[in-house]
């Protein structure tokens, strides 16, 4: 079996977001950055698990992004990736991106290409389908739960208000979330080991971006908080009754 | 040239989402000086010509069952069909679980840019630009899309319906349909429940509530007021609720009219998924809590002692 989990790079969750260059860019400096939670927690997490189940099974990662990327790549591969590729290429939209996983995709011949539900800061949600499309493979998003049961995949995603359980014949694209597994914390071992695993760098192959970000905007700040005295509740109820109009 | 919106069903029943993402379509159309069609796939028991209140002019079915389950892979095909047989330049999804499967295969298939998580329409002025949430709801980016056919896959909850009179022409859609290559072995739903992208009004339990079995104070109030219920992640990771209650950076971002969190701090992961409620009413006995900047009425004050104040006097309001 042949994984390839697909791990971008993020500002860590209690990063400031703030904007530069005439709100262009994300203000990336003193910003600490992780792993996306989704790609990590539950994407590459799973896909060790199913690599303890069964040995023989090797997990690849591929990144698309500059050398910054490679600590991010790094603690990817001490967890318990094998081996990397990284696309050496920092622009681009969800497209061009999910071009670039495609072709490595294709080299490899993967029964499984895992990505997280989304990124946490672009909040796409839409790379996964385009690499399956791109392979034309089959794709099920917000992946809750994944198995195998005689060579199937068997895979409970979240809908509106409930679960479904999906059987699918692999290869198979699959975007992940919660409840797939529980995060790791790599150690000792994984860590020295992940120095001399192989991180293959590639140049981009040819692809256009349908999209470009005009500008950032940060939201409008509260106009600050009605406190109402913990002995009249009721009057809360009253507020959101006859003022604020939402109840 | 038209505007295409695809109407997500479950059970036979247009989703509320879809039709906020048909009024918005027509919206687009307006702008656009075109009209807006709909699609439709697999069996449908809702009246369909009643789409025309949400400004649809005519809504195309493709009425085969095979499509009652979403395989996106199919599902993406037939759209693309649709999309070919309206002239559609505009392509309209919610950006709900079936929307984020299928919009994106759509882009590629069609060569369309991309929005996803759309919350305005778009600005013509200078080309096509689409203001969208990025980092959870912290901020927004506008995105400009540069191909000749986009999509748009807008955020549940991020558009006011604004109902009209109309009716839709209805027309079934001639088209050729794959067979799924996933089957849907069992679905599970959680019946009565609210779906928590959709609700209006979502009230949120925290590591204040102290356990589960405390939790009816905030599903009688959620009960009570129509309402979804949600929580922390803490709360989920512990096993107190089920994880897809779970809001925030890692869990599900909501914008109801209306957040009540109960119990929770309001740390920074957890304000990034709900942050744009519209109003925020926060219930917590730490003054200092961070949820109090956020928020639009709050009570400092012990959960155990407050809410079944709050619950009394919403009874009464209702009548019950
Ligand atoms: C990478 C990362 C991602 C994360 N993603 C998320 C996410 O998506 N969603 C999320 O929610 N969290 C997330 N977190 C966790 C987040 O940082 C907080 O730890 C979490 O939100 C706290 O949950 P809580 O408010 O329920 O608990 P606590 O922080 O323990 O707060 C409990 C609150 O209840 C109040 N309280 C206690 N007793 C009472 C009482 N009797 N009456 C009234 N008030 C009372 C306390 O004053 C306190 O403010 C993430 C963390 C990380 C590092
Ligand atoms: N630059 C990248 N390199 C590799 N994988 C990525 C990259 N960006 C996004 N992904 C994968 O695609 C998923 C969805 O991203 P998005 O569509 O941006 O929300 C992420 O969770 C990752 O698994």
């Amino acid at each position: 079996m042949k994984i390839l989990v697909c791990i971008s790079k993020t500002p860590d969750t209690t990063a400031k977001i703030a904007f530069a260059d005439n709100n262009t860019k994300f203000a990336a400096e003193g910003v600490q950055w992780i792993i996306n939670p989704y790609d990590e927690w539950y994407a590459l997490v799973r896909a060790i698990e199913l690599k303890e189940a069964d040995p023989s099974t090797s997990i690849h990662l591929v990144n698309v992004g500059t050398a910054d990327s490679e600590p991010i790549i790094r603690k990817a591969l001490a967890l318990g990736g094998d081996e990397a590729f990284r696309v050496n290429s920092d622009n681009g939209d969800s497209f061009y991106i999910a071009s670039q996983i495609a072709a490595i995709a294709k080299e490899g011949d993967y029964d499984l290409i895992f990505t997280g539900k989304e990124t946490i800061d672009f909040n796409g949600s839409s790379i996964g389908g385009m690499v399956a499309e791109l392979l034309d493979l089959p794709y099920i998003s917000h992946a809750i739960k994944f198995d195998l049961e005689s060579g199937k995949a068997v895979v409970v995603r979240e809908i509106e208000g409930g679960e479904e359980t999906d059987k699918v014949a692999l290869p198979v694209v699959v975007s992940c979330q919660k409840g797939m597994a529980e995060q790791r914390i790599p150690n000792m071992k994984g860590i020295m080991g992940a120095r001399t695993k192989p991180l293959k760098v590639t140049e981009p192959v040819a692809a256009e971006s349908y999209t470009t970000v005009a500008s950032f905007d940060l939201p409008p700040a509260k106009a600050g908080v009605k406190l109402v005295s913990p002995e009249t509740p009721e009057e809360l109820v009253r507020l959101l009754h006859e003022e604020a109009r939402v109840i | 040239m038209s505007v295409l919106v695809f109407l997500d069903q479950a059970d036979g029943h247009v989703k509320k989402s879809s039709f906020e993402a048909a009024n918005y379509a027509a919206k687009v159309a307006g702008q656009l000086g075109t009209i807006a069609e709909a699609i439709v796939l697999g069996t449908v028991k809702d009246d369909l010509a009643s789409l025309g209140n949400y400004g649809v002019k005519k809504v195309h079915t493709v009425a085969d069952a095979s499509l009652d389950n979403l395989d996106a892979q199919v599902y993406a095909k037939v759209i693309a069909q649709a999309v070919e047989g309206t002239s559609a330049d505009v392509i309209i999804f919610s950006n709900n679980t079936a929307g984020k499967a299928i919009a994106p295969r759509l882009s590629v298939r069609l060569k369309a840019g991309l929005v996803s998580g759309a919350i305005a329409l778009p600005d013509t002025s200078n080309g096509f630009t689409v203001k969208k949430t990025v980092f959870s709801g912290k901020a927004f980016a506008n995105i400009t899309v540069s191909t000749a056919k986009k999509i748009i896959a807008l955020n549940p909850n991020s558009f006011s319906i604004v109902v009209g009179d109309g009716t839709a022409e209805v027309a079934a859609f001639t088209a050729t349909v794959d067979t799924a290559k996933v089957e849907v072995a069992s679905v599970n739903k959680i019946v009565g429940e609210v779906p928590l992208s959709e609700a209006e009004i979502v009230v949120s339990g925290g590591r204040g509530l102290k356990g589960p079995e405390n939790w009816g104070l905030v599903t009688e109030l959620a009960t009570l007021l129509g309402a979804a219920t949600a929580c922390s992640r803490p709360v989920a990771d512990i096993h107190w609720r089920p994880h897809h209650e779970h809001v925030g950076q890692t869990g599900l971002a909501i914008a109801p009219n209306l957040y009540i969190a109960v119990g929770i701090s309001g740390a920074i992961q957890h304000l990034a998924g709900v942050n744009r409620s519209k109003t925020i009413v926060v219930i917590n006995k730490d003054p200092e809590a961070p949820f109090f900047k956020a928020a639009d009425y709050g009570i400092v004050g012990d959960v155990f002692e407050v809410m079944p104040k709050i619950i009394a006097a919403v009874k009464k309001l209702k009548g019950a």
